[in-house]
């Protein structure tokens, strides 16, 4: 086989891949300007005869989508910021602190990221019923505001801060607060921006919980919102397009702007360590 | 003394909050499935009656909770090596030395993994429409005839397959990459001094390389593919015919629709148990193939 040979092989199946993984994308953006009804003709069109915002118009004038974005964003920013700060306040305690019973209690940390979510739903929704919660940005909010993943994860990079460096400000008198706050944190902050970045992404894009937690509208998030149109206005695709449209592009991108962040953090929480 | 009591002040909300609404309500939940936990218990307390492994032993009689698993092993059997096939050639052809624009290549590759599922399964439930879907069309250029692939019990599986390999390959395709990059150039350069083909280099040098890699990426992605929901949750609503319903989204209907808690608590634990099961299993045997 000739190298030219070769290297016409590899681009093809990877232009060809590449296609297949954006090519839906391209065509929701596509669709979403669309006039009603102009999809489902045949052949389906690729473009829109006259490109026109009507399917934006009809979703934040009259399907409440603009409601549905603005507790996605509330809801995402509030537990990236409070799981960030509880994330990396335990992980560093457990690279860097030492105290009875940190092995056993990392084992147990560790153990709790074998165990699937699901399994705590039912009795998290009765006790946050009796708690009056159901329904409430806090049903959402507050059993995320801690993960078992993240505080790995700052773990393993806080590791790498040296001993010597936190001992120093220890014998100069500096209190174990100043410490975090003037020479850990600053440290921390690669992976902070990714851990910041893996948790609104998981909190924006997050589902079944929401699902459950979320029973009225005025609540809803993307997701949700998008799901229960959907379940309505099945036959108006260009509609569906124009949500699904809304719905992606705050964490494309995100993820866009923000890649290399994302993908060293997707490599570090993966290596099992 | 003064920096241990600091850590637990570190330590005590993160360990507060997974507690009471991590550990606890997992406990909890052991507790529920021994209960008949349902909408009168909900109304009243005082309903509630402690029935040991009844609802255990009621789900492994019932032709639903087999279904529903059986579903799931459909889904976790086909679409993991699936899956995992398709990230492995990806990073595979991403590695090559013979390629550029490597960057954009894998943002192309990976913007999937991103998304929202309910937005592209929204999407993709276009894609297969039965009259006006893409697919169809394409399909029927090449002369074969329109699949109903929604609606028909036997293609409903199939398609949220294909749906979710399209969404997920990305993430094991970066991990796979990773792998591949780590792998030292002069094996290759010696493998080709002794005349060995590509396959053969993949067969002898890759593959073994890989190993460790593909035994976690393997585990991960079969205790992922597990919880499957959110996808026939919008695309099928479980059907046609129940063909889709998964483990979890017979949990869902139980906990959520009819208020039956006890049962569904008792479902969400047996997922746990087989879960724990398969990729206990697995690292087992992956571990016995590796080397000492």
């Amino acid at each position: 086989m000739s190298p030219r040979f070769a290297r016409a092989i590899i681009y093809g199946l990877l232009i060809g891949g590449t296609l297949v993984a954006v090519f839906p994308l391209l065509w929701m953006f596509s669709v979403s300007f669309m006039h009603p009804g102009e999809a489902s003709n045949l052949p389906p069109p690729l473009w829109p005869a006259h490109a026109s915002w009507h399917n934006y118009e009809v979703l934040f004038l009259r399907a409440g989508v603009g409601r549905y974005l603005f507790n996605s964003l509330a809801i995402s920013a509030a537990i990236t910021a409070l799981s960030l700060a509880f994330n990396v306040m335990a992980g560093y305690a457990f690279a860097k602190l030492r105290f009875a019973g940190r092995e056993r209690l990392f084992q147990v940390l560790l153990g709790m990221l074998v165990i699937p979510a699901q399994v705590a739903m039912l009795p998290l929704f009765l006790m946050l019923k009796y708690l009056g919660m159901v329904n409430s940005y806090g049903a959402v909010i507050v059993p995320a505001m801690a993960t078992a993943f993240g505080i790995f994860l700052v773990r393993q990079y806080a590791r790498g801060i040296p001993d010597e460096l936190l001992e120093a400000a220890r014998i100069d008198g500096a209190g174990e607060w100043r410490i975090f706050g003037q020479i850990v944190l600053p440290l921390l902050k690669p992976i902070m921006v990714t851990l910041a970045i893996f948790t609104f992404l998981t909190a924006w894009n997050d589902f079944m919980w929401p699902l459950i937690a979320l029973t009225g509208q005025e609540h809803y998030t993307l997701p949700l919102g998008l799901a229960s149109l959907s379940r309505e206005h099945a036959q108006d695709s260009e509609l569906m397009m124009a949500g699904s449209v809304v719905t992606v592009i705050p964490v494309l991108a995100l993820f866009l702007a923000m890649q290399r962040y994302y993908i060293e953090g997707l490599l570090l929480g993966s290596v099992k360590g | 003394m003064n920096t241990q009591r600091a850590a637990w002040w570190f330590l005590a909300p993160a360990l507060l909050v997974l507690g009471v609404f991590f550990l606890l309500p997992v406990v909890a939940a052991l507790g529920l499935s021994l209960t008949d936990y349902d909408l009168y218990a909900l109304a009243d307390i005082r309903h509630l009656r402690f029935v040991a492994l009844n609802n255990y032993w009621d789900l492994l009689h019932q032709p639903k909770f087999w279904s529903a698993l059986g579903h799931t092993l459909y889904f976790v059997t086909v679409g993991v090596p699936l899956s995992i096939m398709v990230s492995l050639g990806a990073a595979l052809l991403l590695n090559s030395p013979l390629v550029r624009y490597k960057t954009l290549f894998r943002t192309a590759l990976f913007a999937p993994v991103v998304t929202t599922v309910v937005a592209v399964a929204v999407v993709w439930r276009y894609i297969f429409n039965t009259k006006y879907g893409l697919l169809n069309y394409a399909l029927g250029l090449a002369g074969i005839h329109p699949v109903d692939w929604l609606g028909n019990p036997h293609w409903a599986m199939p398609s949220i397959i294909v749906f979710a390999v399209w969404k997920n390959f990305g993430y094991n395709m970066i991990i796979f990459l990773a792998g591949l990059q780590a792998i030292p150039r002069d094996l290759y350069e010696a493998a080709r001094i002794d005349g060995a083909s590509v396959l053969q280099q993949f067969r002898h040098i890759t593959l073994p390389m890989l190993g460790p890699t593909l035994l976690m990426v393997g585990i991960l992605t079969v205790s992922g593919y597990f919880q499957l929901f959110a996808e026939p949750y919008v695309m099928t609503e479980g059907g046609p015919l129940q063909s889709t319903t998964s483990v979890l989204y017979l949990m869902y209907n139980e906990g959520f629709k009819w208020w039956n808690f006890g049962t569904a608590s008792a479902v969400a634990f047996l997922l746990f148990v087989i879960m724990f099961a398969v990729t206990a299993l697995m690292l087992r045997v992956g571990r016995r193939g590796e080397p000492a």
